[in-house]
């Protein structure tokens, strides 16, 4: 580790190297991410459809995580407006698993309540609500309480298609469960105990 | 008969029950048998994976569990290791949960420790994933395909999308090509289908875009149905639950939020091979798609029975309520056309 020399400190380093936020998002990340091995190429926010809406490329991320921005890291859209399209990931040249790396900080910022807009992480809880207490997705639940909370003057605007999904039989007015729920349940449980002491 | 293992996901009994139905409806012809698991749970999606890590993966490993069960042969039925799932999303998921429980052991070592608190176990390796059009174009084969076709699709101008969490990231090397796979292709001009090439193919969808921002999805949508259109298709084939909803549900408000006027209706490759073996529209889920392939299939001599009066069209100028936060983008509306 680089030491605070007064040549450091005369060029404006204010700390001394410090990777742990990297090495944390990395061990964090299913499978062997690989994010240590990013060298900053830039192909990830290339091959990105939605690079445009972002606060920062992939890439930028990546380059902060290093530098141990932790909140602009974790407040940052960048993980939010991700499609998982995957894109990036066969083009890596490093093969970093980047998406991964984003649902790492999503679930990162979620914990530590580091988010600008709430609209996808509500969205993203309120599906896991519906899987939990029904072990299957519930289109029609989730749909009504994400737009009442977020998108309440859409509503009406979305009504045809709405109408449609149902009238055609496309959109169930009731949630099915599966049947040894408390089994998942159990499952679940134990998973997220297993959660905090990792 | 060959047997599979069957992962339908939450989507084929909802929104996608057209594929649904459309699967079930060939799988005779092709002499396939689908066993589905017993009590299977959703897969999590896109969401859950960015909530928590270990309860994310042991939700998709608890099917993965379940479906071990079902591989030894039963009552004369072959044993199969075997799962399908026709839900790219899906697909995925299940892929890439035996894939990480491989690559980080510490990974699977957790997973199967919350298993084991619902007496089940999952170890990674023990099934191969793979996705509907896969078992199709590999095991049963284009040739046999081609057998079964008895009313060719001539003359239907379609192009192929593939979208993205199918060839990507192509964990076990399945496909021609993770950007521009011709699995899909082959398949449709089997069918006889006239097939155009499109560029996009594996280009993304939008995903849950067009629930938490559907400023972005919209774009990407436009982009996908602009360039089937410029190129002269008059119909999208889809492999994936999501994209078809995207595409079809959302492309009215697509065309609101842009000031176009597309109508690019989508279907499922499944509802396809229906139609070229012969199958009747009503059997392959035709018609509940919100951007009607009546009149384009119409033109192939296929008639699709009214089971409602269509939804009036609505006016132009009249839009959608915008949020304020993407009123702001308004400027940027543009007319194609």
């Amino acid at each position: 580790m680089p030491h605070m020399t007064d040549e450091r400190v005369r060029a404006g380093l204010t700390h001394e190297e410090d990777l742990s936020l990297l090495h944390e998002v990395s061990m964090k990340t299913a499978g062997v991410s690989r994010l240590e091995m990013c060298i900053q190429c830039g192909t990830c926010g290339g091959s990105c459809p939605a690079a445009k809406d972002m606060d920062h490329t992939p890439r930028m991320l990546f380059a902060m995580l290093r530098a141990g921005m932790r909140e602009e890291v974790l407040r940052s859209n960048t993980q939010w407006i991700c499609v998982s399209c995957y894109h990036c990931v066969v083009r890596c040249p490093q093969e970093v698993h980047i998406a991964d790396v984003m649902y790492t900080l999503k679930g990162m910022a979620i914990k530590e309540k580091l988010y600008e807009d709430s609209t996808a992480p509500d969205f993203s809880q309120t599906f896991v609500d519906m899987v939990e207490t029904y072990g299957r997705s519930f289109e029609m639940g989730l749909a009504s309480r994400h737009y009442l909370r977020h998108f309440p003057l859409r509503l009406p605007g979305m009504m045809p298609m709405g109408l449609g999904m149902i009238t055609k039989g496309r959109m169930a007015l009731m949630p099915k469960k599966i049947k040894q729920m408390d089994q998942l349940k159990k499952i679940l449980d134990h998973a997220k105990q297993l959660e905090m002491t990792s | 008969m060959n047997k599979y293992l069957l992962y339908p996901g939450c989507s084929m009994e909802s929104s996608a029950k057209a594929y649904m139905e459309s699967m079930n409806t060939i799988l005779e012809s092709l002499d396939l048998h689908f066993e589905e698991i017993e009590d299977w749970n959703c897969c999590g999606a896109t969401e859950y994976l960015g909530i928590n890590l270990i309860p994310a993966y042991s939700l998709i490993a608890r099917n993965l569990a379940l479906a071990t069960k079902q591989m030894h042969p039963v009552n004369g039925t072959g044993g199969t290791r075997t799962v399908v799932a026709p839900c790219s999303a899906c697909y995925l998921n299940l892929a890439k949960a035996d894939h990480y429980m491989n690559e980080r052991p510490s990974l699977g070592e957790k997973v199967n420790e919350a298993l084991a608190a619902g007496g089940l176990h999952y170890e990674a390796g023990t099934l191969d994933v793979r996705h509907l059009i896969d078992i199709l174009v590999y095991d049963v084969g284009l040739e046999k395909i081609r057998e079964a076709v008895v009313h060719p699709l001539t003359g239907l101008k379609v192009v192929p999308y593939m979208g993205c969490m199918l060839p990507r990231p192509d964990y076990q090397h399945r496909w021609s090509d993770h950007e521009h796979p011709t699995e899909l292709d082959d398949l449709l001009r089997a069918l006889g289908a006239d097939v155009i090439d499109y560029p996009l193919t594996t280009e993304c969808c939008g995903g849950h875009m067009t629930q938490i921002g559907p400023e972005t999805a919209f774009e990407l949508i436009r982009r996908l149905v602009a360039d089937a259109d410029e190129r002269g298709a008059q119909m999208m084939v889809t492999v994936c639950p999501m994209c078809q909803m995207n595409v079809d549900a959302y492309q009215n408000e697509m065309n609101n939020y842009f000031g176009t006027d597309y109508h690019i209706p989508i279907l499922f490759f499944t509802q396809l091979m229906g139609l070229a073996f012969g199958k009747e529209p009503g059997e392959l889920g035709i018609g509940v798609e919100l951007v009607s392939s009546r009149n384009v299939l119409a033109g192939i001599g296929v008639e699709v029975p009214v089971t409602q009066e269509p939804a009036a069209p609505r006016k132009k100028d009249e839009g959608l309520p915008m949020p304020r936060r993407w009123t702001k983008h308004e400027g940027r509306k543009e007319t194609v056309k």
